[in-house]
C-alpha cells in the first residue's frame, strides 16, 4: 500500500488526549528494565514543559501481569483497577496515565466491560466499598503516557537540542517502530491510528526529524506475551518472534528501534544478545546490534539530557553508534558511574554481539 | 555459548507463495466431501491406526489444505481403511474415498 494510503487510513482513528493535570501510574516492571524512562517522562512533563503531574504513593500492580497469566480472574482485577481509580479521584486528577501498555490495554477492557455491563460495575463498586471503604469516579480522559508524549511532540521538538539526523550526512536517521500489542490491538479506536497504522510513535520520529521505515513484520508481536516468557520452556517462542523481527527489518538497515511497551524494549534489546550466542547472528552494523529505546529515552536524547541520566548504558545493545551519528557528546568514562558518583563495575562482555 | 535452558523455536509460518495447493484441488475434485470436514477430530479419535501410529486423517486434511504435502504422502498408507472414521464423521465426509483419492492424486501428481 502506498504511504499516502496508510496516512489515509491512521487519520479516521484519532483520540482525545488530556493536556495538563496527569494522574501518572508506573508500570510494575519498567523502573528494573530501563530505570530513567519513567523519571524521564516526568522530567519532561514537569521541567520542561511545566505540566502538572500527580502520582500517589499508594499505587500498586494493575494486575494485569497476573490476569494476562491467567493467575487472576477478571472480578479480582477489576476491584483492584476501581481502587486505582478511587486513588485517582481522590487526589483530584482525573486524566489517567499508566506508564505499561498492558496496563493501559487492561484499564481499557474494564471501563468497556463497565460500559457494556452496568450491573457489573454496580458489583464492583460494591466490593470495593466493603473491602476498602472507597468510591470512585471514572477517569475524565484514558491516555497512555506515549500518547501524552505524541500530543506533545512538537513542542519537544521545539525545544530540541538534538535532531533524528545524521549529523555528519544531513539525512534523516532511519527508524523502525514497535506498538506493544495491547495498545491498540484489542480496542483499535482507542490507539492514535488504530491497530494497523499505529501512528503514535511514528508522529514522534517525524517530528523529530528522523524517517520511518515500513518492514514486513512490523506489527508482529515482539514475543513478550506473558505466557511465552514466563514458562522456561516456552521462552524458544519468544525469542522466535523477535528473530522474525529482526530479519524482516535489518534488510533495511534501520538506525535504531523505538518502542512504547515495557516488554518490547526489553526483548527486542536482550534477545540481540541471546540470538548472537545461539546462532552467531546480529542485526546491527559491524558486529553490533540494533539500538533499542523507549520513546522517553529518545524524547530525552533529542532534548539534551545526558545518556548516562537517561539508562542508556543498562542496555545490552549499544546506543554509542546511534549517540554518534545524532552527534550528541557522552563521556565514555562516566558511563557506569551511579548518581553519586561511586563507579558501578562493567558488565561482562559478550563475545557474539560487538558492544562499546 | 551460555546454557539458556532452551532453544530458539522453528518458524512455522506458512508460505502459501512456496506451497502448491494442486495435491489439494486435485482430491477435492475427487472427493468434495472433504470441503465439508470442520477439523473436529472424531475420525482421529475412532481411527484404529492412531492407536499405535501418529496418523490423524484430521491432520492430514489440514495439511492438504495448507499444501504442506509432505507429510500427507508419507503417512496416508499407514490407513488400514477400516471405515470406522466413516461411521462416525458428523459431516458425512466420504473418508474410505478419501484416502483412497489422495493415494490416486499423489501417483498422477507423480509426488512418488
Amino acid at each position: 500500500m502506498l504511504q499516502e494510503g496508510k496516512k489515509a487510513l491512521w487519520k479516521e482513528y484519532q483520540k482525545e488526549i488530556a493536556d495538563d493535570r496527569y494522574f501518572y501510574v508506573r508500570s510494575c516492571v519498567r523502573q528494573n528494565f530501563f530505570p530513567a524512562s519513567e523519571t524521564t517522562f516526568l522530567r519532561i512533563l514537569t521541567e520542561e514543559l511545566g505540566k502538572s503531574v500527580y502520582e500517589h504513593p499508594h499505587h500498586t500492580s494493575c494486575s494485569g501481569v497476573g490476569y494476562h497469566s491467567d493467575v487472576i480472574p477478571f472480578e479480582t482485577t477489576m476491584t483492584m483497577v476501581a481502587r486505582q481509580f478511587a486513588l485517582m479521584t481522590e487526589s483530584g486528577f482525573m486524566n489517567f496515565v499508566p506508564s505499561c501498555i498492558t496496563s493501559f490495554g487492561l484499564y481499557t477492557e474494564v471501563l468497556e466491560t463497565w460500559h457494556h455491563f452496568p450491573e457489573v460495575e454496580a458489583r464492583i463498586r460494591e466490593t470495593l466499598r466493603k473491602a476498602t471503604g472507597r468510591e470512585f469516579e471514572k477517569p475524565a480522559n484514558l491516555a497512555h503516557a506515549s500518547d501524552i508524549i505524541y500530543k506533545l511532540r512538537n513542542e519537544i521538538a521545539d525545544r530540541a537540542k538534538y535532531k533524528l539526523v545524521n549529523h555528519n550526512t544531513g539525512q534523516p536517521l532511519r527508524g523502525v517502530e514497535h506498538i506493544g500489542c495491547h495498545y491498540a490491538k484489542m480496542f483499535p479506536h482507542k490507539g492514535v491510528g488504530g491497530a494497523e497504522y499505529p501512528y503514535v510513535l511514528v508522529g514522534m520520529i517525524e517530528s523529530w526529524g528522523g524517517e520511518v521505515v515500513d518492514y514486513p513484520e512490523r506489527r508482529h508481536c515482539c514475543g513478550f506475551g506473558f505466557r511465552q516468557y514466563l514458562v522456561k520452556a516456552n521462552r524458544g517462542y519468544s525469542v522466535a518472534s523477535s528473530k522474525k523481527k529482526f530479519e524482516s527489518m535489518a534488510p533495511y538497515k534501520p538506525d535504531f528501534i523505538l518502542t512504547n511497551c515495557p516488554g518490547c524494549p526489553y526483548f527486542l534489546d536482550r534477545w540481540q544478545y541471546a540470538i548472537a550466542e545461539m546462532e552467531g547472528t546480529t542485526y546491527g552494523e559491524d558486529g553490533m546490534g540494533i539500538p533499542v529505546l523507549t520513546y522517553e529515552e529518545l524524547a530525552g536524547l533529542v532534548l539534551g539530557y545526558d545518556p548516562w541520566d537517561l539508562g542508556l548504558q543498562v542496555h545490552q545493545v549499544s546506543v554509542e553508534p546511534l549517540l554518534d551519528k545524532m552527534g550528541i557528546p557522552y563521556n565514555s568514562s562516566k558511563k557506569y558511574l551511579g548518581k553519586n558518583g561511586k563507579f558501578l563495575g562493567v558488565p561482562f562482555k559478550p563475545a557474539a554481539i560487538k558492544v562499546c | 555459548m551460555p546454557d539458556f535452558g532452551y532453544k530458539i523455536s522453528k518458524d512455522r509460518q506458512i508460505n502459501f507463495d512456496e506451497n502448491s495447493k494442486n495435491l489439494f484441488a486435485e482430491v477435492a475434485m475427487r472427493e468434495p466431501s472433504v470441503y465439508r470436514c470442520i477439523s473436529c477430530g472424531t475420525c482421529a479419535a475412532t481411527c484404529s491406526a492412531a492407536q499405535f501410529t501418529s496418523y490423524s486423517l484430521r491432520k492430514m486434511i489440514l495439511l492438504l489444505k495448507r499444501g504442506e504435502d509432505k507429510e500427507v504422502i508419507t503417512s496416508v498408507s499407514r490407513c488400514m481403511l477400516c471405515g470406522k472414521c466413516q461411521l462416525a464423521c458428523p459431516m458425512g465426509v466420504n473418508t474410505r474415498n478419501l484416502i483412497l483419492s489422495i493415494q490416486n492424486a499423489i501417483k498422477k501428481l507423480s509426488h512418488v
